[in-house]
């Protein structure tokens, strides 16, 4: 295939890396653990916008292949991730805090919850994969270059999310708050931060953004109850290339990671594609382990 | 042989074999080999996640490694329709030992640049690997045979019994491997070598005040454990006779092991045993009762066990972090018990490491 397409495609799949380690690199960043959990509430995310489609479908929205009904789904998907990853801090992670618990137990009953919510969607919805639509999006021809429509929502909607976060970090007191316990929750927590609801909250913008994720994976492949699982490699290798805690070097590390994986097809069989974040990951780790970009936002 | 597959048919299709003696029998012996298997993929992830802190997220990896490696090894050359590497003929020892070796050097590879950061990089950079090996295993061509896997793999001694018989002696080589491992393990993590692991995981910064490369002994630590690994993966290989990629699931070689050792007490080498017992019990116990289960759980049995496997180790990491039996809080055999040993409070809040 034609380097400049997988360029483009490697544009899309980094989107929705960067969009899921966003997340993770914000809860990295103030919860100070790998939350190895993300993977699998991506996984809830896609299914719940699934279920909500079920009820909710409307019209297709041309010239997308999403019918109207996606976009509640997207929101009350983001919102159902968000809660539970509230509750669960309240309900696990706060418990473990308050006990002086290694950062490292916490990583995992971070596994422990993947298993469980992977185990739940199985119940649910059953092992077989699934779709949002069954129509085609035809391409979009410019010159040899072909581009889906669905595939531009992709990228437009995780660059309105990233805004809006941006957005919410630097023009909001909660996002003051937030840079502060990241950088130093026990002085956060002196000058009078509340800082379990900054956690709160964190976990919440969290689990929107890797709803949001997961909607937009399945829009351009299945819905599988371990597509998330095998997904976290991808968004830790951008987490780290990015920086710890640092959302926009998380978006540039994910695309980084897509464009690199997609583009390795040129060279490699791509059965072998699935090994280049692991690749980057290694290489970052032994030249720079800080991210490129440092890890403050 | 039709007399065989007709036999194993029909123990299947009748809910009521356990209930024969013979049935009862085969089951506990096939399942007791399993176990001890498990174990000590167990006391592996004891020396590395128990005893030095290390979290490994990829031990199926190790495990497939090793499995691998031993059957390319014991195979003969690729005929027919079958590609692979390999296929030297070896004598199921050397295989064996090739595993291990296997094991040692995954370890290596991902420890070098990983152990020396923080904590968890290490566990990132594992979670990943077993996805990437099957991904490999599947896609290479003439690699390992693809999606078909490694199939006629020699049992060990297999020759020298009636067939009929062979089941015991698989149970006898399972069981004196788990008492070679144990015996190793005990040994290495009872010296001082044990007790600088124990030093680094408890306390860092004071290991490396003490004068002790902390990160080479990390290193040493994961790499053992790995070679266990491996040596286990090997013994499972020529245990079933046949592997291939999708055999190697995350859930039934990461987390079961993981929920067995948290189960069991990480740090304490017979209590993880126990553990495996107790979480294998269950794990593969549960489908034989699917009949007598509701039907809610009964037809979702392999989701639901899944489920509670998940739950266990929350549970256990929330209120019995040093699970059934504690790490003992004794720097060596040779000095006194700490008096009293840690409180029933202290063992239940797991704070007693830092007093």
């Amino acid at each position: 295939m034609d380097f400049v397409q997988l360029i483009i495609i490697g544009i899309v799949v980094g989107s929705v890396v960067g969009l899921g380690a966003m997340g993770l690199t914000l809860t990295f960043g103030i919860l100070k653990f790998a939350n190895f959990a993300h993977g699998d509430m991506m996984t809830l995310g896609m299914f719940t916008a699934f279920a909500v489609l079920g009820v909710v479908r409307g019209p297709t929205l041309e010239p997308f292949s999403i019918p109207a009904g996606l976009i509640l789904a997207v929101l009350v998907a983001g919102s159902a991730v968000a809660l539970l990853a509230a509750s669960l801090d309240r309900l696990i992670y706060r418990r473990l805090r308050r006990r002086g618990s290694a950062l490292i137990t916490m990583a995992i009953a971070s596994l422990g919850i993947a298993i469980m919510t992977r185990a739940v969607v199985q119940l649910i919805w059953g092992p077989l994969p699934k779709r949002y639509s069954g129509g085609i999006n035809p391409s979009w021809s410019i010159g040899e270059l072909r581009v889906k429509p669905d595939q531009l929502l992709i990228v437009g909607l995780t660059l309105v999310l990233a805004v809006v976060l941006y957005l919410l970090l630097y023009r909001t007191k909660l996002g003051k708050a937030m840079r502060a316990t990241a950088d130093n929750a026990q002085l956060a927590d002196v000058a009078g931060i509340d800082t379990e609801r900054i956690r709160q909250a964190t976990w919440a913008i969290a689990g929107f953004l890797i709803a949001a994720a997961g909607v937009m994976f399945a829009l351009q492949a299945q819905l599988r109850y371990d597509a998330g699982f095998e997904f976290l490699l991808p968004m830790f290798a951008a987490v780290i290339l990015g920086g710890i805690g640092n959302p926009w070097g998380a978006l540039a590390g994910g695309l980084i990671v897509g464009i690199s994986q997609e583009t390795s097809t040129y060279w490699i069989p791509s059965g072998f594609k699935a090994g280049i974040p692991f690749v980057l990951l290694i290489a970052m780790l032994i030249a720079r382990p800080r991210g490129l970009f440092g890890s403050t936002f | 042989m039709l007399e065989a597959i007709m036999g194993l048919a029909m123990s299947l299709g009748d809910p009521t074999f356990l209930v024969t003696f013979q049935g009862a029998v085969n089951w506990s012996v096939g399942f007791l080999t399993t176990v001890a298997i498990f174990a000590i993929v167990v006391l592996g992830l004891n020396v590395q996640w128990g005893y030095t802190g290390i979290l490994n997220f990829g031990v199926v990896a190790f495990f497939m490694v090793g499995a691998y490696t031993s059957a390319l090894l014991t195979l003969g050359p690729a005929t027919g329709f079958n590609a692979y590497i390999l296929g030297l003929d070896l004598p199921v020892l050397v295989g064996w030992l090739g595993a291990a070796l296997a094991g040692a050097l995954l370890a290596l590879l991902v420890g070098l640049p990983t152990l020396r950061l923080r904590l968890d990089f290490l566990a990132i950079a594992t979670i990943g690997i077993a996805e990437i090996l099957r991904t490999f295993a599947r896609s290479g061509n003439g690699l390992v045979n693809r999606n078909e896997g490694l199939n006629g793999i020699p049992g060990f001694l297999a020759g020298t019994v009636d067939r009929g018989d062979y089941k015991w002696l698989l149970l006898a080589i399972a069981l004196a491997s788990l008492l070679l491992v144990y015996l190793l393990v005990r040994a290495a993590t009872e010296s001082p070598w044990g007790r600088v692991l124990r030093a680094i995981r408890d306390n860092e910064a004071t290991a490396q005040a003490a004068g002790k490369r902390t990160t080479v002994y990390r290193l040493q630590a994961f790499v053992l454990g790995g070679a266990i690994m491996g040596f286990a993966g090997a013994l499972y290989a020529h245990r079933i006779g046949a592997i291939s990629p999708p055999g190697f699931t995350d859930l039934f070689g990461t987390f079961l092991p993981y929920t067995m050792l948290i189960v069991g007490g990480a740090g304490n080498h017979r209590g993880v045993i126990l553990g495996s017992l107790v979480v294998g019990f269950f794990w593969f116990g549960t489908p034989l009762v699917q009949e007598s289960l509701p039907d809610a759980i009964g037809t979702n049995v392999f989701v639901w066990r899944q489920f509670f496997v998940g739950l266990l180790v929350v549970m256990f990491i929330l209120w019995l972090p040093k699970g059934l039996i504690a790490e003992e809080a004794r720097v060596s055999r040779f000095l006194p018990r700490v008096a009293g040993g840690p409180s029933l409070r202290a063992r239940i809040t797991g704070r007693f490491r830092a007093e």
